[in-house]
């Protein structure tokens, strides 16, 4: 039987709409170009989520240039810290679980992701991932408190315009992301 | 051209924060095509764009974002909305600071349940918002405020309303992407404030 997992944790969970998915059977040309890979066509989520098109066509392509686009800015593993920090603050465990398994794969940092996981962004991290972890948690407050004292701390290390706007973007795509799993179904421990 | 989040932002051409979203065309296209998707779809749906702007008044109202929410108040005004009084009422008794909740169906994570406002819309206001908006309100702070305490009861409050399946598709897409956006623009100001 599945059920809920406890906590966070960087093991795979997996997820069951609240709400019936669009069948494939009434799957669009539209619905397909939204869902921009096809086979998540079979995953409940995404086949929940095209139900609006336009709008997933749009989120999706939006999440990929937030993560994914490598031309510079913030490495990919921070871009992950800080998704795992909002889905950690929001209590979205689904979402903690597949981007701190992103955040250790490419930092090489799993003990440091797991502490994440386990204190919250108030627990001991090295002084970088604090400035990071710091200003995400401040702008995943609402109101949004991150201040210039944040962004200034974080140039201290080196991140420049375009790395703070990485950041920014990636905290605040989490926003997005972390509200729609919480509010459309429910993470389940899968089952073995 | 300028989108939404550079009129939210105030974002003059050529400024550092200007440059610095232009590094990124396609996260920018993207962001405000989200925007269009939502707020001025090519397919409407059967949630009208009355019900969106006062959905997105809403969110930015409670959310303590003045400029959004001036900016959301006069769309809601040309569509034709005469909801916009109600929909203040509604802000001043929601505004609050987030993100709370009790963590009821994760067992470790209990003793991190913090308690704060569960709002909804007063019974007074409903008839003059109508039950339908009323319900995506309540629907709204709770996605805002404390998403951890989402819950298949709170769809079901949606549906009995009224909205289809579909529309709760569309009325979660639309607070979940507002609290994306505002925090941008949120980032993006103090961004103004220290970039080079």
């Amino acid at each position: 039987m599945s059920r809920t997992p406890q906590g966070f944790t960087q093991s795979q969970v997996s997820w069951s709409p609240w709400l019936p998915p669009l069948p494939e059977a009434e799957f669009t040309d539209l619905h397909r170009e939204a869902l921009v890979d096809p086979a998540r066509a079979k995953n409940p989520y995404f086949a929940l989520l095209a139900r609006d098109p336009e709008t997933l066509r749009e989120r999706t392509k939006t999440d990929n240039d937030i993560f994914y686009n490598a031309d510079g800015g913030l490495p990919r593993a921070e871009r992950e810290l800080a998704a795992t920090a909002a889905s950690r603050i929001n209590g979205c465990v689904l979402c903690a679980s597949v981007h701190s398994r992103f955040a250790s794969q490419h930092s090489g940092r799993s003990g440091d992701v797991q502490k994440l996981l386990d204190q919250g962004v108030k627990g001991d991290q090295d002084p970088r991932w604090r400035a990071l972890l710091d200003a995400a948690e401040a702008l995943t407050q609402t109101p949004p408190r991150l201040e210039a004292s944040h962004l200034e701390r974080l140039r201290e290390f080196g991140l420049d315009d375009l790395a703070l706007a990485d950041l920014i973007h990636s905290t605040a795509f989490f926003q997005w992301a972390n509200r729609l799993m919480l509010s459309l179904g429910e993470p389940l421990e899968p089952s073995s | 051209m300028s989108d939404v989040i550079d009129r939210l932002v105030g974002v003059t051409q050529g400024s550092p924060v200007d440059q610095v979203r232009r590094r990124r065309p396609v996260t920018r296209d993207h962001a405000q095509g989200s925007w269009n998707a939502l707020f001025e779809p090519q397919v409407l749906g059967t949630v009208p764009l009355k019900e969106r702007y006062a959905v997105a008044l809403f969110v930015t109202g409670v959310s303590g974002d003045e400029v959004a929410g001036f900016y959301w108040a006069g769309l809601l005004r040309e569509g034709g909305g005469d909801w916009a009084p109600g929909i203040d009422q509604a802000v001043q008794a929601g505004t609050t600071h987030g993100p709370y909740g009790r963590y009821d169906t994760h067992g470790n994570l209990a003793h991190e349940s913090v308690e704060g406002l569960r709002f909804r819309v007063a019974d007074a206001l409903r008839p003059q918002l109508g039950e339908k908006l009323a319900a995506a309100l309540d629907h709204a702070h709770l996605l805002v405020f404390r998403p951890r305490e989402s819950s298949q009861a709170a769809l079901k409050l949606l549906t009995d309303a009224g909205w289809s399946v579909t529309d709760v598709v569309t009325l979660s897409q639309l607070v979940a992407f507002l609290t994306f956006q505002l925090r941008v623009v949120a980032g993006l100001r103090v961004l103004g404030e220290v970039a080079r």
